[in-house]
């Protein structure tokens, strides 16, 4: 059966190499992705008032759309993604009421949803359906020497409802990277929130995030900094000539998906790697470790 | 020996209490100000009024003053004082609410206007970066 893929609209935008890195790991751990049809906005963010019902709908229309895909669950590798579409399932699954609003609003969908479908990330598909040892079984070139930190920022960890692993001390990218033949290395920020949407607006706030994170990332003599989000990865990459600024003692490093390695290990080819996509180029870093 | 009166109930600011424990869904008065969110707070050091100063001002019903603050704007849900709050108050539903409260006054008091970013950056941000910020800072 084929594995139902709601990719996002930003890993179709600035994040093409997450897209193109999951699909083409996948297809070498033989599982069969399909792109969910006519997918829309997952929301972004999490509303949180009690009367936001109005902000479930883009959501839940996805849910529906994995319904007429005759599927009970999809997978996504997108971290803001997961986040708002498995929030929203949580709290339309908890309240009936919502759930009848939000179906009565869709009325001219064919299907309504009823709280019967699942929400999970790459993550936890390759944890618990693919398996980690199976995963380093298909490696075909072990990233040996590679000293990664791996950053979950906010939304693979919080709320701890939505979390597949601990909240304080996530450590599933972590076995991932070391089934991938690399060295994951802890640092002290890797929970700590990147600033997320005041990209837009305060871009002051993200160029003493990006110090912090990659700083204390740094601190630990790291060579590359993995993420889920693409918002993180834009704020962490893309941000960092400002934390310079900010910071003379700053280090440049390349930030990358954790599906990049994955595809770098699996040999995937230069395609489905993206790394033109980068702010900080990975090669020179990848090229120091033979691994480019 | 004085009397003093320990007040129970949180109706000092009456309507304005109400709405940010309607919207928020959290009882104010179950904090005891340990201040857990604020030390957590990742943004804190960009704030005008800490976390559990939030809490104690909205249980006190300082509508203008909290609805004046930077700190509802800084705030960017990442949940980490949800998270370590030993009382599960939601603090970050709290900020929220007084966020809609702010936003939805019939006046369009937006605080982001995406016409007033450059071409240049409108396209270098990624779709999700401008659809949460909207989101979160635009009625």
């Amino acid at each position: 059966m084929k594995l139902i893929y709601y990719p996002g609209c930003t890993l179709k935008n600035s994040a093409r190499n997450f897209d193109t890195s999951t699909v083409s790991s996948m297809a070498q751990l033989d599982v069969e992705v399909e792109e969910l049809e006519r997918w829309n906005c997952c929301g972004t963010v999490h509303a949180l008032g009690s009367d936001n019902v109005m902000n479930r709908v883009a959501p839940v229309t996805n849910l529906i759309r994995v319904k007429e895909a005759q599927a009970n669950e999809f997978m996504t590798s997108c971290a803001m993604c997961y986040n708002t579409l498995k929030r929203a399932n949580n709290d339309v699954k908890k309240h009936a009421d919502k759930l009848n609003t939000i179906n009565e609003f869709l009325n001219l969908e064919q299907t309504k949803y009823q709280g019967d479908v699942d929400v999970l990330h790459l993550l936890e598909y390759l944890r618990d359906r693919v398996g980690f040892d199976k995963l380093a079984a298909k490696v075909k070139k072990p990233l040996k020497g590679l000293r990664v930190a791996c950053y979950y920022g906010c939304l693979l960890v919080r709320p701890k409802e939505v979390a597949f692993d601990d909240v304080e001390n996530p450590m599933i990218m972590e076995s991932l990277i070391t089934a991938l033949g690399a060295t994951p290395v802890n640092f002290a920020l890797k929970t700590e929130c990147c600033g997320a949407y005041h990209a837009v607006g305060s871009p002051e706030i993200i160029a003493d995030r990006t110090d912090k994170i990659m700083g204390s990332a740094n601190e630990e003599q790291v060579d590359l900094v993995v993420v889920s989000c693409p918002l993180c990865a834009y704020n962490l990459d893309f941000k960092q000539d400002d934390a310079k600024r900010l910071n003379p003692d700053f280090q440049h490093m390349p930030v990358l998906y954790f599906t990049q390695l994955m595809a770098l290990a699996l040999e995937c080819g230069k395609e489905a790697l993206g790394f033109d996509l980068h702010h900080i180029d990975p090669l020179p870093t990848l090229a120091a470790r033979g691994l480019a | 020996m004085n009397n003093t009166t320990l007040r129970l109930s949180s109706s000092i600011g009456s309507a304005f209490v109400a709405k940010v424990e309607k919207v928020s869904g959290q009882k104010l008065l179950a904090c005891y100000q340990c201040g857990k969110c604020s030390a957590g707070c990742p943004m804190a050091a960009h704030m005008d009024i800490l976390p559990n100063q939030i809490v104690r001002m909205a249980q006190l019903g300082m509508q203008k003053q909290l609805l004046a603050s930077k700190t509802i704007w800084t705030c960017v849900s990442c949940l980490t004082c949800n998270s370590r709050c030993p009382k599960d108050i939601r603090i970050a539903e709290i900020i929220e609410s007084l966020r809609q409260t702010a936003l939805h006054n019939g006046q369009r008091d937006d605080r982001l206007n995406i016409m007033e970013l450059s071409p240049a950056a409108r396209g270098d941000l990624p779709p999700i970066a401008m659809i949460s910020a909207m989101r979160k800072l635009t009625s």
